[in-house]
């Protein structure tokens, strides 16, 4: 669980932290949009550039970034590989059988995979510079909008959060039942594929039977302290619009305007 | 970011002991046990449990006879029950272990007794227990493989007075039976009235161990290690105030009485 870094925040201080998360959360949406214009070497470069600069002004150190891509690794490597060899040319470099190496293929390719860079560098800031927290509470004030066709925004708010705050919990109760069972003499991953399914009975059934308990331990605790259905609450942490997202969104209409006018350069 | 759970740690456990590991909450107590049915490998160093050796080295294969004879309760074990009756969910660990059916229907008979439940439960799905009959059930299944040790984690948590007392006094009799009991607890009360030898973890290693007697009389240690001492060491020392004299604190009832009885009538 160590290496996986996707999901996990690292704390810290620094321009990238202090903006408003519903401004990194839309950013980050955005760039992936955007990312798809880019249409040459130019403009793949300047977002190249974009990215490196708001890496290096998050001050998070450059190989938590170099580990986010790593569990990407062979998906990467597998496209490419694929975009290179398979993009059919009038002009191929080298040829074999149905395999055909082309400029086109390489530029393609080359394409492909900055474009993995690009989307995985910008996900990794976002989670890395924002509490779980953060994105469950922008994610409720992004979807404000939907009230209007009675989406139930707030409900699925809470229940973001409880599904966040509940999943070290539940990683923690799974080791344990693991051990558990392990102490009683039942093998993971040994055996062939029935077998291994069944290995996991002793682990699943314990785990719902944990989360239906849990579930209502909390409903109850909830209900007692007061809570109804989420109407006409008030919030504790009251996400801060400040001067300098506003800058921020300026600066990325400037990324914008650029990037287009390389794209047709 | 990978701390140590354990550092430098050498001790011995003797066959058929009561030995209680005490410490303060994150002292790597568990970690410890967990090593001795190999749920974890030691980075360095190496554990003789038996005749069988476990170093980094060991392979995850070939871990049932060890598994087999080294059981473990873990803290609020009620939480490992899966089966649709109590009889298939005791005789689960055993016929991992390849007893056949036949014996590990006996055995799940023998234990539902053991822990104080009555045959009548073997049929009743666990999921329809109170917690404390859950945990008896638990505590069933791991005893049916015939354990030689026994790792008890808190095994008492949570229970009322009564149900605590039982558990206690169970396992207590499962040492009678020739079996080695290793227990992890925060009561010290529970340390003073069942155990034979008495370890103290503190920071990852073992700073003490010693008779529950000599190490509650060594004021200092209990001091730096964030332990309290047993119920009836707390009274002796209120009363040493009142001109009483213990040698030795007392750590049970039963020691508190007589050295009472004694200085009372010795007066």
């Amino acid at each position: 669980m160590d290496k996986l870094i996707i999901g996990r925040y690292l704390p810290g201080d620094s321009l990238i932290y202090r903006l408003d998360p519903r401004v990194k959360f839309l950013i980050t949406f955005y760039f992936i949009g955007i990312v798809f214009l880019a249409n040459n070497v130019a403009s793949y470069a300047f977002l190249m550039v974009f990215v490196l600069f708001a890496v290096l002004v998050s001050k998070v150190n450059f190989i938590f970034f170099i580990k986010g891509l790593r569990p990407m690794f062979w998906l990467i490597l597998f496209t490419v590989v694929l975009q290179a060899f398979f993009t059919p040319s009038n002009h191929p470099i080298w040829h074999w059988s149905f395999l055909t190496l082309s400029k086109e293929g390489l530029v393609i390719a080359t394409y492909i995979f900055m474009r993995f860079i690009l989307i995985i560098f910008i996900s990794t800031l976002l989670t890395l510079t924002t509490t779980p927290i953060e994105i469950s509470d922008s994610i409720e004030s992004i979807l404000k909008p939907l009230r209007v066709i009675k989406f139930p925004v707030t409900q699925v708010a809470l229940m973001l959060s409880i599904a966040l705050r509940f999943v070290p919990l539940l990683i923690d109760e799974t080791t344990k039942i693991m051990d558990a069972q392990r102490a009683r003499g039942v093998d993971f991953g040994e055996g062939g594929l029935i077998k291994r399914i069944k290995a996991f009975v002793p682990i699943l059934i314990p785990l719902f039977v944990s989360s239906f308990s849990i579930a209502y331990d909390l409903a109850i605790a909830m209900e007692s302290r007061g809570y109804k259905d989420g109407q006409g609450r008030s919030k504790y942490r009251v996400l801060q619009w400040s001067m300098r997202d506003n800058w921020t969104i300026v600066f990325m209409a400037g990324v914008t305007i650029i990037l287009l006018f390389l794209r047709s350069y | 970011m990978s701390g140590l759970g354990l550092a430098d740690v050498s001790c011995t456990i003797n066959s058929g002991k009561f030995t209680a590991i005490v410490g303060k909450t994150g002292s790597g107590k568990s970690t410890l046990v967990r090593h001795i049915n190999a749920l974890l490998k030691p980075t360095s160093g190496e554990i003789l449990v038996g005749e069988r050796k476990i170093t980094s080295e060991t392979n995850n294969k070939n871990l049932k006879p060890l598994r087999k004879n080294v059981g473990m309760v873990f803290q609020f074990p009620e939480s490992q029950l899966f089966e649709d009756t109590v009889e298939k969910d005791i005789m689960f660990g055993p016929q991992n272990f390849g007893v056949p059916e036949k014996d590990a229907k006996e055995a799940a008979q023998e234990m539902i007794d053991v822990v104080g439940l009555g045959s009548e439960y073997l049929q009743k799905s666990p999921f329809d227990l109170s917690g404390g009959q859950m945990r008896r059930v638990a505590i069933a299944g791991v005893l049916a493989s015939d354990p030689e040790t026994i790792i008890l984690d808190e095994p008492t948590a949570g229970l009322d007075p009564v149900g605590r007392k039982e558990i206690m006094d169970l396992f207590k009799e499962q040492q009678k039976n020739g079996k080695t009991i290793i227990l992890i607890t925060h009561n010290m009360d529970d340390v003073a009235n069942y155990a034979d030898e008495m370890m103290v973890m503190h920071d990852s290693q073992i700073v003490a161990s010693g008779t529950p007697k000599a190490v509650f009389n060594d004021q200092e240690l209990l001091d730096k290690n964030y332990l309290t001492l047993p119920q009836s060491a707390i009274f002796a020392q209120k009363l040493q105030a009142k001109n009483f004299h213990f040698d030795q604190l007392p750590i049970t009832i039963s020691e508190l009485t007589t050295e009472i009885k004694q200085q009372i009538h010795g007066d």
